[in-house]
C-alpha cells in the first residue's frame, strides 16, 4: 500500500504571456501511493488546472516547464516523448473533468465515444459495447444498453458526469485524477456521485488525485489532502490532521469559510478578505502575505520553507519558528 | 428525425411560393410591352391582340397569377413565343448542362477548401497555415468572369490543354470540358470555404470534449478528422446550401464565356427577347434549385448534428 505511484518533485511551471512568464507552479512537491485518494484544495486560480494538466502534459502551447519532475511509477514524464504520453492517457492515467456538459463530443453517441476510448484492445466492436454498458451499469444508468446509443444531450448533467467516470475507470487506471467533478452538479447528486465514486475506487483499487474547492468532499472521500496557495502548496497532511490541527493561516482561514463548518447562524458568510498576488509580478517574501491577519515583519523579507512539522505533516509559515519570532 | 425533414420541406414550399409570386410580379414590372417587342415592328393590330389573348395579358394581375399557378401545378410553364415548343422542355433540356457545372465546382471546391482549412488549423501559425490564408484571401478576391477569362486564355487558347468552349459529348469528353469553367467558379469557394473551416475548426479544437478525447489516448488524426471536423463543417454545409444561389449566378458567366449551354445562359437570352415564358420557366427551376439546396443542407445538418434534429 505504501508504494509510491505519483511523484511530483519541486515543479515550476510559467506560461509566457506578454506581461512576462506567468508562474503559475512554483516547487509543487507531493505524492500519491497506490490506492491512495490524496485531495487538493485550493480557490480558483491557484494552480490546480494547470498541475493537472502538466500530469498529463496536456497543457497550452505557452506553457513551460522551468524545473522540477512529475514521476508516474519512476518515469519521468516531462521527459515521455508524445508516443509514451498517449500510451499512458486514458489507460495508466484516466481523467474526469469540471464540466460535464461539454465534457463529451456532441455529435457522436455516447456508445461511440466509449467504443473508441478502448482504442488499444484487441475486442470485437460488440464486445467493447458490452464493456461500456457494463461500466455505465456500474456507475448507476438504468437501462445502458439502449442508453449508448443516444447522445450526450440527451443525459443530465448527473448523468453525464456518470458517464464521464464510467469512461475513466473502463481502462481499470491506476491513477485517476478527478477534478472539481463534482462542481457543476447540485448538492444531493454531489454526494451520490462521491460514494458511487468510492465504491468504484475501492473495487479497484486505484489511485485518485482528487481536486476540489469543497472541503466537506475532501473530508470525506480523501486520505491525505494538498493545500495550495497561488501555485505553491502551504501546508499538506494527513486529512484529519489538516481539519483539526492546521498549521497554516489559509488552510485555517479555508476551514472557516466552509458553509459546512458554520455552526451559528450568519447573515453574510465568512471570507477571506484581499486577493490572490500577481503570478506575473510575485512580491517577495510570504506569498500569503498580504491577507493574512498573522503577518510579521519576517514574511515580508523571507519566504517560508514548507517544513515538515509531525507525521507527515507539512507546512510553509513563520509562524510555526516561533522560537524565531520571539 | 422523419418529422423534421417533413416541417423543412413544409417550409421549404411556402418559401417557393412567396419566391414565385414575387417574381411573377417583377417580372411584370419590367418596362417595354413584350407583346410589341416579340411580334416586332410590322405587327398587324390582330396579331397583337391575338398574342396579348394568348398569354392572358389582358386579365387583371390576380387572374395571371391564378392562371400561371394553375398551368404550374399541371406542370405547363407555357410555350415558347417563337418557336412554340413547351417550355418545360426547354428548361429540362437545358438544366443538366448547369447541373453538372453546379455540382462539378461545389464538390471540388468543398472538398479543396476542407482540407486546406483543417490542415492549417490543425497546424495553426505555421507556413503552411499563413500559406493557405494568403491563397484563400486571393481567391475569394477574384471575381470568377475574371478567372473564366484568363484561365480560357491561359489553358485552352495559349497551352492548349483543355477545350475552350461548348459541353462535349460522352462522359470523358464532358468531363474534360467540365475543368475550366468549373475552376473559374469554384476558385473563390476554395478559398471562402477554406476560411471558414480553419476559423470554425479552430474554435472545436479548442472545446473541452476536444481535451477530453486527447485525455483518453486517441489518435491525433482521428480527433482531427472525426471528432472536430463534423462539428467543424456544420456551418460549411450551411453555407453551401446557400450558396447554390450564387452558384447559379456564377455559372451565367461561365456560361456566357464558355459557350456552354444552360439555364443562365438561357435566361439572358429570353431577358433580352422578353420572351416571358421562358424567363419565367428557368427563373423558377432555379429558385426551386436554391430551395430544395438550402433545405437539403439544413437535412445533411440534421443527420451530422443530432442536436439539430430537436429543436428547430
Amino acid at each position: 500500500m505504501t508504494e509510491t505511484l505519483l511523484e511530483i518533485d519541486g515543479l515550476s511551471v510559467d506560461y509566457e504571456t506578454e506581461r512576462g512568464d506567468l508562474k503559475a507552479l512554483r516547487d509543487i512537491s507531493f505524492d500519491v501511493r497506490k490506492g491512495e485518494i490524496v485531495g487538493i484544495v485550493g480557490e480558483s486560480g491557484c494552480g490546480k488546472s494547470t498541475l493537472i494538466s502538466s500530469i498529463l502534459r496536456l497543457t497550452a502551447p505557452n506553457t513551460r516547464f522551468r524545473q522540477g519532475e512529475v514521476r508516474f511509477k519512476g518515469q519521468n514524464l516531462l521527459q515521455a516523448t508524445e508516443r509514451q504520453m498517449r500510451d499512458l492517457r486514458g489507460d495508466d492515467i484516466s481523467i474526469v473533468f469540471q464540466d460535464p456538459m461539454q465534457t463529451h463530443n456532441p455529435v457522436l453517441s455516447v456508445g461511440q465515444q466509449m467504443v473508441d476510448i478502448q482504442h488499444r484492445s484487441s475486442a470485437s466492436k460488440a464486445e467493447k459495447r458490452a464493456k461500456a454498458a457494463k461500466m455505465l451499469g456500474a456507475v448507476g444508468i438504468p437501462d445502458p444498453e439502449a442508453r449508448l446509443s443516444q447522445f450526450p444531450h440527451e443525459f443530465s448533467g448527473g448523468m453525464r458526469q456518470r458517464i464521464a467516470i464510467a469512461m475513466a475507470l473502463m481502462s481499470e487506471p491506476d491513477l485517476l485524477i478527478a477534478d472539481e467533478p463534482t462542481t457543476a452538479l447540485d448538492a444531493t447528486l454531489e454526494v451520490q456521485i462521491i460514494e458511487r465514486l468510492r465504491e468504484l475506487q475501492r473495487e479497484m483499487h486505484c489511485a485518485v488525485l482528487f481536486i476540489s474547492h469543497h472541503l466537506g468532499v475532501i473530508a470525506e472521500l480523501c486520505d491525505r489532502v494538498v493545500v495550495m496557495y497561488a501555485g505553491a502548496v502551504v501546508e499538506s497532511g494527513d486529512v484529519r490532521e489538516i481539519f483539526h490541527n492546521p498549521k497554516h493561516p489559509y488552510t485555517r482561514r479555508l476551514i472557516e469559510c466552509d458553509p459546512g463548518h458554520i455552526k451559528t447562524r450568519a447573515r453574510v458568510l465568512p471570507t477571506i478578505p484581499g486577493e490572490v498576488p500577481d503570478l506575473a509580478n510575485l512580491p517577495g517574501g510570504c506569498i500569503f502575505r498580504d491577507r493574512c491577519d498573522q503577518a510579521m515583519d519576517r514574511c515580508a523579507q523571507e519566504v517560508p520553507p514548507l517544513e515538515r512539522l509531525g507525521e507527515g505533516h507539512l507546512a510553509a509559515c513563520w509562524l510555526n519558528h516561533e522560537e524565531v519570532s520571539a | 428525425m422523419l418529422s423534421f425533414a417533413l416541417r423543412r420541406f413544409a417550409l421549404a414550399a411556402l418559401i417557393l411560393l412567396v419566391a414565385v409570386t414575387l417574381m411573377f410580379l417583377m417580372i411584370r414590372a419590367v418596362p417595354g410591352d413584350p407583346v410589341q417587342i416579340m411580334l416586332g415592328p410590322r405587327a398587324t393590330p390582330e396579331l397583337q391582340a391575338r398574342l396579348t389573348a394568348e398569354l392572358a395579358l389582358d386579365q387583371p394581375i390576380w387572374r395571371q397569377l391564378v392562371i400561371f399557378y394553375g398551368n404550374m401545378l399541371q406542370g405547363d410553364l407555357g410555350t415558347d413565343v417563337f418557336s412554340g415548343r413547351s417550355v418545360t422542355q426547354i428548361v429540362f433540356q437545358q438544366l443538366p448542362f448547369t447541373l453538372e457545372l453546379i455540382f462539378a465546382s461545389i464538390i471540388w471546391s468543398a472538398a479543396l477548401g476542407i482540407l486546406l482549412g483543417a490542415y492549417a488549423a490543425a497546424h495553426p501559425n505555421t507556413v503552411i497555415d499563413r500559406t493557405v490564408a494568403v491563397l484563400s484571401v486571393s481567391f475569394v478576391a477574384a471575381p470568377a468572369f475574371v478567372v473564366a477569362l484568363l484561365s480560357l486564355l491561359l489553358f485552352a487558347v495559349h497551352l492548349q490543354w483543355f477545350p475552350a468552349i461548348g459541353v462535349g459529348d460522352g462522359f470523358w469528353d464532358r468531363l474534360d470540358h467540365l475543368v475550366l469553367p468549373a475552376f473559374a467558379i469554384g476558385l473563390s469557394w476554395v478559398g471562402y470555404i477554406a476560411r471558414l473551416v480553419r476559423a470554425s475548426m479552430l474554435e472545436v479544437l479548442g472545446e473541452n470534449h476536444i481535451r477530453t478525447a486527447r485525455a483518453f489516448g486517441l489518435a491525433e488524426r482521428r480527433i482531427v478528422m472525426v471528432y472536430a471536423l463534423r462539428i467543424a463543417i456544420l456551418p460549411v454545409v450551411t453555407v453551401i446550401g446557400v450558396g447554390m444561389g450564387f452558384l447559379l449566378s456564377a455559372a451565367v458567366f461561365a456560361e456566357i464565356v464558355f459557350a456552354r449551354p444552360g439555364l443562365g445562359k438561357l435566361v439572358i437570352d429570353s431577358i433580352t427577347t422578353r420572351n416571358y415564358p421562358i424567363v419565367m420557366g428557368s427563373v423558377l427551376i432555379s429558385t426551386g434549385l436554391f430551395v430544395v439546396s438550402t433545405a437539403l443542407a439544413d437535412l445533411i445538418n440534421a443527420w451530422l448534428d443530432p442536436r439539430a434534429r430537436t429543436s428547430t
